[in-house]
């Protein structure tokens, strides 16, 4: 897009947008937010890059192609799934352990692992057919 | 930090206490290892060569999971396993018993022929595109289809095996394919939005989506609830997802259009879906509204078997007439959904099992003929004998087993079924199986006799050369024949399986113990 105003705005934007997107997603385990919704401001974010400074930037920026992000978000989610097997507990069941870091406690669990699969599997089939999408209307 | 600053409270009315035995994961992990190969697959977009083995290996690793299930299912009876830890009817209850390990099982060799042909099949863009995370993950909505014991998780499963069908069946994105898709496509989704209504409706009845609470709740619900009008519409839905009569022109409209491994894969796994959902709801879940349709779902078998097999006489195109007989043969099931009993219901899973195996194979057989013959149409199909006479008698085994003449597979079912309808008089539905298989031998047999036997007319010493197939597409296709002419030959370990899984069907109190022990909570 040529709007000078815009382009330059838009990696400020982005990068807020990303890091929101992050909070929403940690967010999400006992409030408003999640994987589901994190991963979709994040899409927004890159689609707003997108229209700014063009497809092929964003494609560079995020280094992976969407869909292996997104397959990676899917195995990311089955594996949160299977740790319960050795805990001898069903499938899917969540699990927490509270590891010390820096001196703070910082709570880790399977169901967060399983949120992080969902913003990824979101964040790469979305922003896969944004791209495409953008790429093909910007001609 | 939740769980340290929580009161203390009774879990154990809430919760799965006990530690679960490692032989239980067995009823999860065909549905977490199909998701975890089918993503990893996805992730590794550079190396394409890779993905054909990765998938054939991860599909055998399907297979062997499956085949412990069963063994394990006929060892200690249904087996449970709870979503998150959370009692059913709350928590999603995966329940596993004979049925569903012997579709899973089925399904999964079905899938490893298919994996193994595709090798010489799905070309370096059928890779890119991505064959094989679709296949995983149409493997990954299969199994789960056939272990989950809840029946919105049912709709959900569905869900995930049409999203990877419709991958699969626009494979190539030719003009034709998409024509075959949208059919397909729109059909399938009207039939799963009804399914979805119609478990809402079950919903408001019942307060409960657990199979087992279904089943012992319906009883109590018999005079309130709309029962009759919930399971027409499950016939409606299923029936449209296995291809019965009224609503199966999408089949024939759309499987000769994508690719040889895909249509025999679509053949082999997705009607025998609806089917199963058919047998699991009528059968275990509203068995007193089955009897009251039973009229209705008998004429629906009885015209889905004449339409199929009249379709196949009409056709010329290989692929078309076998769209037909799986129509055809969807029919024999219903009918014998409609007789009821252990000979009926047995007889309705052993011949969706047989027609797993004999369709997929004789799709594959299609696939070699285009290949040998250059052409689908039966116009221009011809000298297949003379080219090679092996596959030409693989072929006409696999056309005796879905005639279900002997020694094959195909054979046995339809003598339970015909037996069984004799058993209460419906003299009518008997013929009609008679005759149907008497029209497909017809139809195979016209086949044979043009596409084999007739000698090609225009390229005299050419047509004689003997041709080469190769390993990758004969291995699978002499596997499943194999499997069906055992089955054919030796088939009392199967049906002892079978019968057991028609009566635990028909007196789910094995499976209700397992979901939930402690008797009626």
């Amino acid at each position: 897009m040529k709007s000078l105003i815009f382009r330059a705005v838009a990696p400020f934007l982005t990068s807020l947008m990303v890091l929101f997107s992050i909070f929403v997603l940690l967010r999400g385990h006992n409030e408003p937010g999640g994987g589901f919704i994190g991963g979709l401001i994040a899409v927004s974010a890159l689609a707003i890059y997108g229209i700014a400074c063009g497809v092929e930037t964003v494609r560079r920026a995020i280094y992976f192609h969407p869909m292996a992000i997104a397959g990676a978000g899917l195995f990311a989610a089955t594996i949160a799934g299977l740790i319960s097997m050795a805990a001898r507990v069903p499938f899917m069941t969540g699990l927490w352990i509270y590891p010390s870091l820096l001196g703070v406690e910082v709570p880790l669990s399977t169901v967060t692992l399983f949120d992080c699969g969902v913003y990824l599997v979101v964040v790469g089939a979305i922003s896969s057919i944004a791209l495409s999408l953008e790429e093909r209307g910007g001609e | 930090m939740a769980v340290s600053t929580s009161p203390p409270a009774d879990l154990s009315a809430a919760l799965v206490l006990e530690p679960v035995a490692a032989a239980d994961w067995l009823v999860i992990l065909p549905v977490a290892w199909c998701l975890a190969i089918g993503a990893l697959l996805v992730m590794l977009r550079r190396p394409i060569g890779l993905h054909p083995f990765i998938a054939v290996a991860g599909l055998a690793g399907l297979v062997a999971i499956d085949g412990l299930l069963l063994q394990h299912v006929i060892a200690n009876g249904p087996v449970t396993m709870v979503m998150g830890r959370w009692l059913p009817p709350f928590g999603i209850a995966f329940t596993v018993d004979l049925t569903g390990a012997l579709f899973a099982l089925t399904a999964a060799v079905v899938a490893l022929a298919g994996g193994v042909y595709s090798m010489a099949d799905v070309n370096d863009s059928g890779r890119r595109y991505g064959f094989y995370p679709f296949l995983m993950l149409l493997m990954a909505g299969v199994s789960g289809a056939f272990l989950t014991g809840d029946i919105f998780n049912l709709y959900v499963w569905f869900e995930v095996l049409l999203i990877s069908s419709f991958g699969l069946i626009v494979l190539g994105s030719e003009r034709e394919q998409i024509d075959g898709a949208v059919k397909y496509g729109f059909l399938n989704l009207v039939a799963t939005t009804l399914f979805l209504v119609t478990t809402g409706y079950l919903y408001a009845s019942f307060g409960t989506l657990n199979m087992a609470d279904i089943a012992q709740k319906a009883e109590g619900l018999r005079g309130t609830a709309p029962l009759m009008t919930l399971t027409a519409l499950f016939l409606l839905a299923f029936g449209m997802k296995a291809a019965a009569f009224p609503v199966n022109v999408w089949l024939p409209a759309s499987y000769h259009t994508p690719r040889v491994v895909v249509s025999a894969l679509f053949a082999g796994l997705l009607t025998k879906v609806g089917i199963y959902a058919l047998i699991r709801v009528t059968v275990m879940l509203l068995p007193v509204e089955r009897e009251e349709l039973s009229l209705v779902i008998a004429a629906v078998g009885a015209l889905t078997m004449l339409v199929g097999v009249f379709g196949a006489l009409a056709q010329s195109d290989f692929r078309r007439m076998l769209g037909y007989l799986v129509i055809s043969g969807i029919g024999s099931i219903l009918a014998g959904i409609a007789v009821g009993g252990p000979g009926g219901i047995g007889g309705a899973i052993f011949y969706a099992l047989h027609s797993m195996l004999v369709m997929t194979a004789l799709y594959f057989a299609s696939g070699v003929a285009a290949q040998l013959g250059g052409s689908f149409s039966l116009s221009s199909l011809a000298g297949l004998y003379r080219r090679h006479a092996g596959f030409a008698a693989i072929s006409l085994m696999l056309a005796f087993a879905v005639s279900g003449l002997p020694p094959f597979s195909g054979f046995w079912p339809k003598v339970m079924l015909v037996k069984a309808a004799l058993d209460i008089g419906a003299w009518w539905l008997a013929a009609a199986l008679l005759v149907t298989g008497f029209l497909t031998t017809i139809a195979t047999g016209r086949f044979f006799l043009l596409a084999y036997w007739r000698d090609k007319a225009d390229d005299g010493l050419a047509g004689t050369v003997k041709a080469r197939i190769p390993a990758a597409i004969l291995l699978p296709l002499v596997a499943l024949t194999l499997l069906t002419l055992t089955i054919g030959l030796y088939p009392e370990p199967l049906l002892a399986t079978i019968q057991d899984a028609a009566a635990g069907l028909s007196e789910p109190s094995a499976y209700l113990n397992s979901v939930f022990p402690g008797g009626v909570r």
